[in-house]
C-alpha cells in the first residue's frame, strides 16, 4: 500500500491537482492539509505525476503547495451491522452524530465512523476451527432490528482461509477481531464484525443472477397493475418539478413489500428529506409491528451540499443495497434524483476539461447509467438463497422534456418507464404516471389480457377525448362517448389514488384482483342509455360510490354493502347485468 | 502579511491573471487603478497563476496596477447598526451613513445539516389573499415569483416586504434599475419599514461581478440574524440576472457550457443560494422569496427550470395578479390546518369554481350558449378576480376567508358549492340572499 504524500498545484471550483511522486491508484482517497483541517479528496484522472482529484468540501483557503496525504484506499464505505436505521451522507458520514457534535452546520473536514465502534452486539458464531472459509462466507451472525444479520469473511479477500480460532457467542463491538484464519501461505488474517468495500465496485460474490419475475408490490395500484416492477428490476420515474416523483418514492418507501429500503435523496431538496427523516421513526412497519426506520437506511446529499459527494452518493447507496443483498433480503433502492447526479458528472467533466457531450454531459454518461442500474438484481447466494435489490430511480429532464440524455440513457437500461405528465399533474390526477406512454417490461400481478383490454379502452378514451375537443361533444356518437366516459371511470377510481389516504393509498394485490375484476366487467358491459347526459350522470354516479369503496377496509363490513350497492346501480342500466358475478 | 503584487499577466472579460504566491483559493484581493480601488476574488490557481474576478470590471485596468492581496475571503460586517442602511453588492455602504467593518462574517458558509432541520409549521401573514389563503407562505420557505419583464413584481415584493410578519427584511436587489432601486427605498420608507430592513443593492450600471456576492451576502447575514433569534425574510430581485452574471463569467472562463451557454453547475449556484432557508429549532428563522423573471415567458428557461426543481413551489405572477393556477407552496398543507376550519374548504372550493369559471368563460368567447350555471359562473370569476386576486386587496387571512364566503353567497346556493354541509351551517352569510 502506497501512502504518499502530495502537494497541490491547482485549483479550479471543487477540482484540484497533486503533483505526487509514486504511485498513485485511480480513485484513491487522499486528504488535502489546511490549517488543522483535512478535506477528503478522490482521484479522478491520473496524468503523469499529476493526480487530479475532486476534493468533497469547499475548496476555500487551499493553496498552492499544501499537502495532500494518500491513503492508498479507493473511496470505501464501512459495511457491518449497525447501518439499519441511519442517516448518512453520501460519503456515509452519520449526519445525527455530526450534529450532536457540530451543531446546525456541517462542519468542513469533520469525519465520524459510519458504524458506531461502541454498540455492542451480540454475535453467534457459525464456524470452527479448522474450517476453510473464503470471501462472503457467513462467519456468524448478530441481531440487527429484526433481521438476522450475516457476518461474513470481507469480500474482498481473495483466498481460502483456514479457520484458527473463533470467539464465543458473547456481546462484541464491531472493532473485535471475531475469527483469526491463515492463508495458503500460513500468513494470519482476522476478521472483524465489517470490513470495508469500494463503492464504484460492484459487489458479485453471488452464485448466479437471475431474471428478476415475482412482482414487487408496491401497493400502488397503476404501478402493480398496470406497469409492475419485479423484484430485483429497475425503473425510472422522469416528470417535470411538480409532477409528484417525491410524493410518489415517498409512498412507495413506505408502502412497498420488501424488507429494506434503501433512501438516496441526491442533490433535492433537504426539506423532502426532512419529513422522510422526521416522520418514519413514528409511523409503525405494518408488517413487523415496529418503526419503518428500523428498515430504511437514508443517503442524504441534498443540492447544498457538496457536489462531489453527490456524484458518489448513488455508489454508497447502492452499495449498502448489495450489502444487505448478500444476506437473502429484498432490498428496494430509491434514488433521487438521478438526473442530479448525472449533472454532478458534468460538473466533474467540465473541470476536467473533457470533451463535452450531449447537453455537456460527458460522453461516458450513459455507460455510467448502465453500470449504475446493472448493479440491480436478483441474485442466487453461494448460500443457495435468493435476495433482490430493485433500484427505481427519478428523473428530473430540463424543462419537462424526456428527449434529453439522462432520461434517454436512462430509459435504455431499465426495465420499466413511469413518465410523470404535467397536465395529470394540474388536473390533480395523482399519481401523474402518465397510462398511455409509461410501459414495463415485468408481469403484472393480474392477469395480462384484463391489463391489455383496459389499457386498449384507455388509448381509445383519450382519442375520442381529443376529437371532442374538435367537434363538441354533440358531434361524437354515443358510443364513443361511453368509451370515453368508460375510460375516464377507470382513470378516476384505479389509476387514481390517494397517498395521504391510509386505506386508499395502499391497495394490496388481493384488492386490486378483486377491485379490477368488477372494474373489467363494467368496461366490458354494455349499457342502455337514453342520452349522453343520463351516460354522464350514471358513470358520475358510479365514479362516486366507487371511489367511497376505495375508502373503506376490506375486511369492513361495509365493504360487502358498497359492493352490492354498485351492483345495483349497475344492474339497473346494463343490457347484461349479471356478467358482473 | 500582505503581499502586493504589480504586474498583471492577462486581462479577459472580468478576469485578470497574475504571478503569485501563497494566495489561498476564494482569497480576496484589492486592486488600485488610476479609477480607484475595487476588490477581486482568486477564482483559480494553477502553479503560480492566480485568476482573478474583478468586482468592478476589467474596465481601465493597467497592466502595471498594484494588487494587494489580502489573506482572506469575502466577508461582511454583521450588527444590528446594518438595520436601515444600503449596501452595495461589495458590502460597501451605497447610502452616506458610515462605513461599518466591526464583526467580520464569512460569507456562502457551511449548508444546515439536515438532519438538524425541522418540519416547517408556521405561516408567515401577508395580507394579500392570493398568498394567505391559497398559498400560504411558511416560516423557512424558498419560493420564486416566476414573472416576465413588465410585471409589479418589485412592487408585490416591496408590499410583502412592508406588511410580512417577520422580524426583519433582508432585500438584494440584483441588476436593478436605478428607479426600481429607489422604488424599493422609497416605498419602504413610507411604510415605516425601513428601520428593520437591511439593503444590498446592485443595480444594472455596477460592475456585474458585483452582483454576483448580492445573494450570499443577504444570506450569510439573514443567517447570522437567525441565529441570534430572528425570523427574517430575504427577498432577492431578480435571480435570472443573477444567473446570467454567473453565465457570463463561466463563458469567460472558458468553461463548456451546458443549456443555453449555463454552466452546467447552475442548479448546484442556486440550490446553494436557495437551500440557505432554513428553520433554526431554539432560535430564529431564514425565509427566501425571489423573484425571476422568465426570458420570453418560458418556464423552460434554464433558469426558470433549474428554480422549480430547487423551491417549494413558486407563484405565478401574470396580468398582475396572482395566477391561481400553476402558483403553488409545497409547505402550505403544513399550516393551513391551523388556522381556521373554513381554511382548507375555501381553498380547495373557490378555484375548483375558478376553473370551472375558466372554462365557461371559454366557451363564451367560442361563442357557445351560456346557460344559467354559466352566467352563475361568470358572475362568480368577475367576484374573485376584483375581490381576492386583486393585488390592491389588502386584507387579513381570516377577512379573505369570510370575503370568499360573500363572494360563494353572491353567486351561488350553498349546496352549488360542493363544500361541506357543517362548514355552510357554520359560515354561509345569512343575512344575504
Amino acid at each position: 500500500m502506497s501512502k504518499n504524500i502530495g502537494k497541490i498545484t491547482g485549483i479550479a471550483g471543487n477540482m484540484m491537482t497533486v503533483a505526487v511522486e509514486g504511485n498513485i491508484i485511480q480513485n484513491e482517497i487522499g486528504y488535502a492539509v489546511t490549517g488543522d483541517e483535512k478535506l477528503k479528496a478522490e482521484v479522478v484522472k491520473i496524468q503523469g505525476d499529476t493526480a487530479f482529484m475532486q476534493v468533497f468540501e469547499s475548496t476555500k483557503g487551499l493553496k498552492i503547495g499544501d499537502t495532500v496525504e494518500f491513503t492508498g484506499e479507493m473511496l470505501s464505505v464501512e459495511l457491518g451491522p449497525g447501518i439499519l436505521g441511519m442517516v448518512y451522507d453520501g460519503l456515509q458520514n452519520p449526519l445525527n452524530e455530526l450534529a450532536e457534535e457540530h451543531g446546525f452546520f456541517l462542519k468542513r473536514g469533520a469525519i465520524i465512523p459510519a458504524l458506531n465502534r461502541e454498540t455492542k452486539w451480540e454475535f453467534t458464531p457459525s464456524v470452527k476451527p479448522g474450517e476453510t472459509v473464503k470471501a462472503g462466507d457467513k462467519i456468524g451472525s448478530v441481531k440487527e432490528g429484526i433481521f438476522d444479520h450475516k457476518i461474513f469473511v470481507p469480500l474482498h479477500l481473495l483466498e481460502e482461509y483456514t479457520v484458527k480460532s473463533v470467539v464465543e457467542k458473547n456481546e462484541y463491538t464491531v472493532d473485535t477481531v471475531l475469527v483469526k484464519a491463515e492463508d495458503a501461505q500460513k500468513t494470519e488474517h482476522e476478521f472483524k464484525m465489517y470490513f470495508n468495500w469500494p463503492v464504484k465496485l460492484p459487489i458479485i460474490q453471488y452464485r448466479d443472477k437471475k431474471v428478476p419475475e415475482e412482482p414487487m408490490i408496491t401497493q400502488t395500484r397503476i404501478i402493480d397493475t398496470f406497469f409492475p416492477v419485479s423484484k430485483g428490476g429497475t425503473y425510472c420515474i422522469p416528470g417535470p418539478f411538480g409532477a409528484g416523483k417525491t410524493v410518489l418514492q415517498q409512498v412507495t418507501s413506505r408502502f412497498a413489500r420488501v424488507d429494506i429500503v434503501i433512501i438516496a435523496a441526491c442533490g433535492e431538496r433537504a426539506g423532502e428529506v426532512v419529513e422522510t427523516l422526521r416522520e418514519f421513526p413514528e409511523i409503525t412497519d405494518p408488517r413487523t409491528g415496529r418503526s419503518l426506520m428500523e428498515r430504511t437506511i437514508i443517503i442524504c446529499n441534498t443540492s447544498s451540499m457538496p457536489v462531489a459527494a453527490r456524484e458518489s452518493s448513488v455508489y454508497t447507496a447502492v452499495t449498502l443495497g448489495e450489502y444487505y443483498r448478500q444476506m437473502g433480503l429484498d432490498v428496494l433502492l430509491l434514488a433521487d434524483s438521478t438526473s442530479r447526479w448525472a449533472q454532478a458528472m458534468r460538473e466533474l467533466s467540465g473541470r476536467l476539461e473533457e470533451i463535452p457531450g450531449e447537453e455537456a454531459f460527458p460522453a461516458y454518461l450513459e455507460s455510467r447509467i448502465a453500470q449504475f442500474y446493472e448493479r440491480s438484481g436478483l441474485v442466487e447466494l453461494n448460500s443457495g438463497e435468493m435476495g433482490s435489490l430493485t433500484i427505481g430511480g427519478t428523473v428530473s429532464p430540463a424543462g419537462g422534456n424526456f428527449e434529453e440524455p439522462v432520461t434517454q440513457s436512462t430509459l435504455k437500461v431499465v426495465g420499466a418507464f413511469h413518465g410523470l405528465s404535467r397536465d395529470r399533474s394540474n388536473a390533480r390526477r395523482y399519481p401523474a404516471i402518465h397510462p398511455l406512454e409509461s410501459w414495463s417490461k415485468y408481469v403484472s400481478v393480474l392477469d395480462d389480457e384484463m391489463v391489455q383490454n383496459a389499457r386498449k379502452i384507455l388509448s381509445r378514451g383519450s382519442e375520442v377525448h381529443q376529437m371532442m375537443l374538435v367537434v363538441g361533444e354533440d358531434g361524437t356518437s354515443q358510443n364513443d362517448f361511453i368509451t370515453y366516459l368508460k375510460s375516464e371511470f377507470l382513470d378516476n377510481v384505479y389509476l387514481q389514488q390517494n397517498s395521504f389516504d391510509e386505506i386508499d393509498g395502499a391497495t394490496s394485490p388481493e384488492r386490486q384482483k378483486y377491485i379490477f375484476k368488477i372494474i373489467t366487467s363494467i368496461l366490458n358491459m354494455d349499457f342502455n342509455f337514453g342520452n349522453k347526459q343520463e351516460a354522464r350522470s350514471f358513470f358520475n354516479t358510479l365514479r362516486s360510490k366507487f371511489i367511497d369503496w376505495n375508502y373503506i377496509e376490506m375486511s369492513d363490513d361495509k365493504f360487502k354493502q358498497q359492493e352490492n350497492d354498485i351492483n345495483n346501480l349497475i344492474k339497473e342500466k346494463s343490457n347484461d347485468a349479471e356478467s358482473i358475478q | 502579511m500582505q503581499k502586493v503584487y504589480s504586474k498583471i499577466l492577462s486581462v479577459s472579460g472580468n478576469v485578470i491573471t497574475v504571478k503569485a504566491k501563497d494566495i489561498a483559493y476564494e482569497e480576496l484581493a484589492e486592486i488600485t487603478t488610476s479609477r480607484g480601488k475595487s476588490l477581486a476574488q482568486v477564482i483559480k490557481l494553477e502553479k503560480d497563476i492566480v485568476s482573478l474576478q474583478v468586482f468592478a470590471g476589467s474596465a481601465g485596468i493597467s497592466t502595471d496596477d498594484e494588487i494587494r492581496f489580502l489573506g482572506d475571503p469575502m466577508r461582511v460586517t454583521f450588527s444590528d447598526n446594518m438595520l436601515g442602511r444600503i449596501f452595495n453588492g461589495s458590502g460597501v455602504p451605497r447610502d452616506r451613513g458610515p462605513e461599518l467593518s466591526d464583526n467580520l462574517i464569512e460569507i456562502a458558509g457551511p449548508s444546515v445539516n439536515p438532519a438538524k432541520r425541522i418540519i416547517p409549521q408556521n405561516m408567515i401573514r401577508t395580507n394579500i389573499p392570493m398568498i394567505d389563503v391559497f398559498n400560504s407562505l411558511v416560516r423557512s420557505q424558498k419560493l420564486p415569483i416566476f414573472s416576465i419583464s413588465g410585471e409589479p413584481y418589485n412592487e408585490l415584493l416591496a408590499r410583502i416586504a412592508m406588511q410580512a410578519e417577520v422580524d426583519m427584511i433582508i432585500l438584494g436587489g440584483i441588476g436593478l434599475k436605478y428607479d426600481e432601486y429607489m422604488y424599493f427605498r422609497n416605498e419602504l420608507e413610507k411604510g415605516g419599514a425601513l428601520n428593520r430592513t437591511v439593503f444590498f443593492m446592485h443595480t444594472a450600471s455596477d460592475p456585474i461581478v458585483e452582483g454576483l456576492m448580492v445573494p450570499d451576502l443577504c444570506l450569510a447575514v439573514a443567517e447570522k440574524f437567525a441565529l441570534n433569534g430572528k425570523d427574517v425574510l430575504v427577498l432577492l430581485t431578480d435571480m435570472t440576472n443573477f444567473a446570467d452574471s454567473l453565465k457570463e463569467i463561466a463563458i469567460t472562463m472558458e468553461q463548456v457550457p451546458s443549456n443555453r451557454g449555463y454552466p452546467g453547475d447552475l442548479y448546484s449556484q442556486l440550490a446553494s443560494r436557495y437551500e440557505k432557508a432554513v428553520d433554526f429549532e431554539g432560535a430564529g428563522s431564514v425565509t427566501l422569496l425571489a423573484t425571476t423573471t422568465m426570458p420570453g415567458d418560458d418556464v423552460t428557461h434554464p433558469v426558470p427550470d433549474n428554480t422549480g426543481y430547487i423551491t417549494e413551489g413558486q407563484f405565478y405572477l401574470r396580468g398582475g395578479r396572482i395566477e391561481p393556477f400553476g402558483s403553488l407552496s409545497r409547505l402550505k398543507q403544513q399550516v393551513n390546518d391551523k388556522t381556521r376550519d373554513d381554511h382548507r374548504a375555501i381553498m380547495d372550493g373557490m378555484i375548483q369554481l375558478y376553473a370551472e369559471y375558466k372554462e365557461a368563460e371559454e366557451k363564451r368567447s367560442m361563442g357557445f350558449r351560456m346557460n344559467e350555471w354559466d352566467n352563475k359562473l361568470l358572475k362568480y370569476g368577475d367576484l374573485f378576480v376584483s375581490g381576492m386576486m386583486d393585488l390592491s386587496v389588502n386584507i387579513p387571512l381570516e377577512k379573505a376567508l369570510d370575503r370568499g364566503w360573500e363572494i360563494l353567497a353572491q353567486c351561488f346556493k350553498p349546496e352549488e358549492t360542493g363544500l361541506k354541509s357543517d362548514l355552510i351551517k357554520q359560515f354561509w352569510p345569512k343575512d344575504l340572499e
